[in-house]
């Protein structure tokens, strides 16, 4: 079987409108960092501090209740989320709130006496860990971007590892975009999702790089971007099967997996999208560029 | 085509490998032929699977370096006393140092000397006069304070650590975080509020004279006199449960502190039925006991435990022979938590709890089985994706990737690693991207038979294009994975440790395992056309 049969698509004479598409996701992306570096998105407790609990009731018991019930123990602000199937409600408070796991149960207990409940899970974060945690992960995107800028400009040149990155970077700021626009809780597993998603974004740059190298080598005479274009073609379907695949996986992780990592797998779901995206549109297209304006230089 | 025996072996090895590895997970019981060489230990389950506490927590180390400096402060002033050295006080001043204010230079020159001798690591810093007295200051330097803040958290280590193996978790986490953290995992804990309050308890025990010429009632903590304070004894009406609070006024300095002891045990009172616990000194201990005791007969002596008084009952009569009961109003449990903070010993340092997540045992159990319910259906999704495209080809690469399962898991199982949600999911994705390989491979050999090649050069033109991609693509994704595990915690190390085990993995299964099936087959059979 065959889904896509040789193509000649001119995915390099596309790029007016694709580089216009993922400017506009960057800088939905970068507002959302600057959301995220003033604590003005959904951040989950994990970076700003805070308390956060799964509450689990004998009978059916509705946020409004449970809201009352806390605030009348002086518990206010807090956000609640009712977890569908099993009586299920999350509650979640910032570090302003400083109530502990424990001031909340008792509330509960006092408020809401005929339903019983199970703490399902409860998780205290100190704002001190928070910082340190937003400070490594800094740290590690960092690191990790530069690891891959030296080790594809080794295997191919310069202009390939800034291609590498840019695509990366942008398939982060897409998940961050797309995150912030759905106002969905950035946490520590949403990070965990976006570094996963670059190393996966880059395996995709590195197939259509690679067979870029291959081909430039074979035709000396050939202009760059037909070259990067009959590239881009050569590995299409290549491209697309793995992103089924891996689209399928995460689907499955994405409804089946429980309400633990829904917002996690959904971050993948979105990433696997993005990154076939770039790879096809972003990555190439801007060495191709860059390259053709070099050869010019030097004809000229 | 020749030596293909090799890799099958391997590949055999590897597979008999991981199933020993992952026979104490999978068998509820090993039999007994299962002898002490194989390996008994399960995948461990992190937190979030099993349930439990994690906690995060500080060591506020800079107290510790100043209650050092408090001891050396009492220490230095029983010295002056013993030798006749007249002086006006000595206590700590600031963070960092001890002052002791003298009345002539006199004495100061002598205290210098013996200061020098006593105390060779601190710092003397030069005497200076003010308001008609001599001060000297020692200061602990940066170097020194760091090596007790540093003694501190390793000994705040081992007390935790007594703690719950005597509080009784089985398989708990203890260990040093950075410089002066400490991470406590506690799986399968049913009372995590119980042992939280166990571990953090500072458990200072100290015995201290009441100062009955100060009314208690009417005292506040400034009012009393300078070598007094203020503290409460709280009790709980076990009727009611009403917590009353009354003042006392106790002298600062402890008479006997809890480093005397040798034994603490839970014993219940015949008489009332009310639950005590019976303490034992060591000999210095018992010396001093009954030397105290005997001083001050008809005296109360205040029994003090982290700053709040447990009982302050009268000395009757002179107590020797090194064993005392702490009464209070416990309940059982309190008591039975009392004692073993105390056979444990203190902490150097209060601790402060940063980060604490409990997750209850059926969330953990949920979360295992939509985990791998997910797991499962991506698998069944991706093998038929792949047979319907590739055919016999798609069902080989399918092949390797239950095999990178199966190694997974199995290293998992070896490296002692903790599987985690996250872990469960990073499988789950690897699943989606273990295919990758075989399709880059596959679709290469699909371009050569276009070119028209028999099957046989166009698999191992395939394979040899494709070689340099895999290898390029894995290495990047492997750096991503490494920088994760450096830097990630809980969950996400979890995550990153099944990520760059399964990359590794899949470049081994993709270049060697799928491609001996090939081999092995396309030397036996003369095919005509590849199935894919």
């Amino acid at each position: 079987m065959e889904l896509i049969k040789k193509t000649n698509i001119d995915f390099i004479g596309m790029r007016k409108f694709s580089f216009l598409a993922s400017g506009i996701m960057a800088i939905i992306g970068i507002l959302g960092i600057i959301a995220i570096a003033r604590g003005t998105a959904n951040m989950g407790i994990d970076f700003s501090g805070g308390t956060s609990m799964q509450i689990k009731f004998a009978q059916p018991a509705n946020s409004q209740a449970v809201r009352d019930a806390l605030g009348k123990a002086g518990i206010k602000e807090v956000e609640l989320q009712e977890v569908t199937g099993g009586n299920q409600i999350l509650i979640k408070m910032h570090k302003s709130t400083g109530k502990s796991a424990d001031a909340v149960s008792d509330a509960l207990k006092a408020g809401i006496p005929g339903n019983s409940f199970t703490v399902e899970s409860s998780t205290e974060i100190g704002p001190s860990i928070g910082e340190k945690l937003k400070q490594d992960t800094l740290v590690a995107v960092a690191l990790s971007m530069l690891g891959i800028i030296i080790y594809i400009a080794w295997r191919f040149d310069f202009k390939f590892g800034v291609g590498a990155v840019v695509a990366t970077m942008h398939d982060v700021l897409a998940m961050i975009a797309v995150f912030y626009v759905l106002h969905r809780e950035v946490n520590i597993l949403f990070i965990t999702a976006v570094l996963t998603i670059a190393g996966y974004s880059l395996t995709d740059t590195v197939v259509v790089f690679d067979r870029i190298r291959e081909n430039m080598h074979k035709s000396l005479k050939d202009p760059m971007l037909i070259i990067f274009n009959r590239s881009i073609n050569e590995t299409l379907s290549r491209t697309i099967i793995t992103s089924v695949t891996t689209f399928l996986a995460a689907v499955s992780l994405f409804l089946f997996g429980g309400e633990v990592i829904h917002d996690f797998a959904f971050a993948l779901v979105v990433g696997v999208v993005v990154a076939t995206y770039s790879s096809i549109f972003v990555a190439s297209p801007i060495v191709a560029v860059w390259e053709k304006k070099a050869v010019e230089v030097e004809a000229a | 085509m020749k030596g293909y025996t090799w890799r099958i072996s391997l590949i055999l090895i590897f597979i008999i490998a991981s199933c020993v590895y992952l026979t104490p997970t999978l068998v509820d019981t090993l039999p007994t032929w299962w002898s002490g060489l194989l390996p008994k230990d399960k995948i461990h389950l992190g937190l979030d699977l099993q349930g439990g506490t994690h906690l995060v927590m500080e060591v506020e180390t800079q107290k510790a370096v100043e209650g050092s400096l408090e001891l050396i402060a009492t220490d230095l002033e029983d010295s002056l006393n013993s030798q006749n050295l007249r002086f006006k006080r000595v206590a700590r001043l600031g963070g960092d140092k001890v002052q002791l204010t003298l009345y002539d230079r006199g004495s100061a020159d002598k205290v210098q000397a013996m200061v020098k001798k006593k105390y060779p690591d601190l710092e003397a810093l030069p005497v200076f006069d003010e308001g008609g007295f001599v001060n000297m200051q020692l200061r602990i330097n940066e170097k020194e304070a760091q090596v007790r803040k540093d003694r501190a958290v390793a000994q705040a280590l081992e007390t935790i650590r007594n703690r719950i193996d005597q509080f009784g978790v089985s398989e708990p986490v203890i260990q040093r975080e950075g410089l002066n953290h400490i991470v406590v995992q506690l799986p399968g804990i049913k009372d995590p509020k119980r042992a939280i309050e166990l571990i953090g308890k500072t458990a200072r025990l100290e015995f201290k004279l009441v100062d009955e010429s100060v009314n208690a009632a009417t005292a506040t903590a400034s009012s009393v006199p300078e070598d007094d304070e203020l503290l409460y004894e709280k009790r709980t009406d076990p009727a009611t449960g009403a917590v009353s609070e009354t003042p006392l006024v106790v002298k600062k300095k402890a008479m006997i502190t809890g480093e005397l002891l040798t034994d603490a045990q839970i014993r219940i009172d015949s008489q009332y039925n009310q639950p005590y616990v019976a303490i034992e000194f060591n000999s210095t201990g018992a010396r001093l006991f009954d030397q105290v005791t005997a001083a001050n007969v008809g005296k109360r002596f205040a029994i003090v435990l982290d700053s709040n008084i447990y009982s302050a009952p009268v000395i009757r009569e002179r107590i020797s022979g090194g064993s005392a009961q702490i009464s209070g109003s416990f309940t059982e449990k309190d008591a039975a938590d009392l004692a073993i903070v105390l056979r444990a010993g203190s902490l150097p340092a209060p601790v402060k709890i940063l980060q604490n997540i409990t997750v209850g045992p059926s969330l953990g159990r949920d979360s295992i089985h939509k985990g791998l319910m997910a797991g499962l259906i991506g698998v069944l999704l991706v093998v038929s994706f792949m047979a319907m495209y590739y055919k016999i080809s798609g069902m080989v690469a399918n092949f390797g990737m239950v095999l990178n399962i199966l190694f997974l898991m199995g290293a998992l199982s070896a490296l002692g690693a903790t599987l985690t949600l996250p872990g469960i999911a990073a499988i789950v994705l690897l699943v989606g991207m273990s295919v990758d390989s075989n399709v880059l491979i596959f679709e290469r050999i699909r371009e050569e038979l276009r070119l028209g090649k028999t099957p046989h050069a166009a698999l191992d033109a395939g394979y040899d294009k494709a070689f340099l991609t895999i290898m390029d693509s894995h290495v990047t994704a492997l750096i991503t994975a490494a920088v994760l595990f450096q830097f990630g915690t809980g969950p996400v190390k979890g995550f990153a440790v099944s990520l760059s085990l399964g990359i590794i993995i899949n470049l081994f299964t993709s270049l060697v395992s799928t491609k001996v099936i090939f081999d092995a087959f396309l030397e036996r059979v003369h095919v005509k056309r590849l199935s894919i």
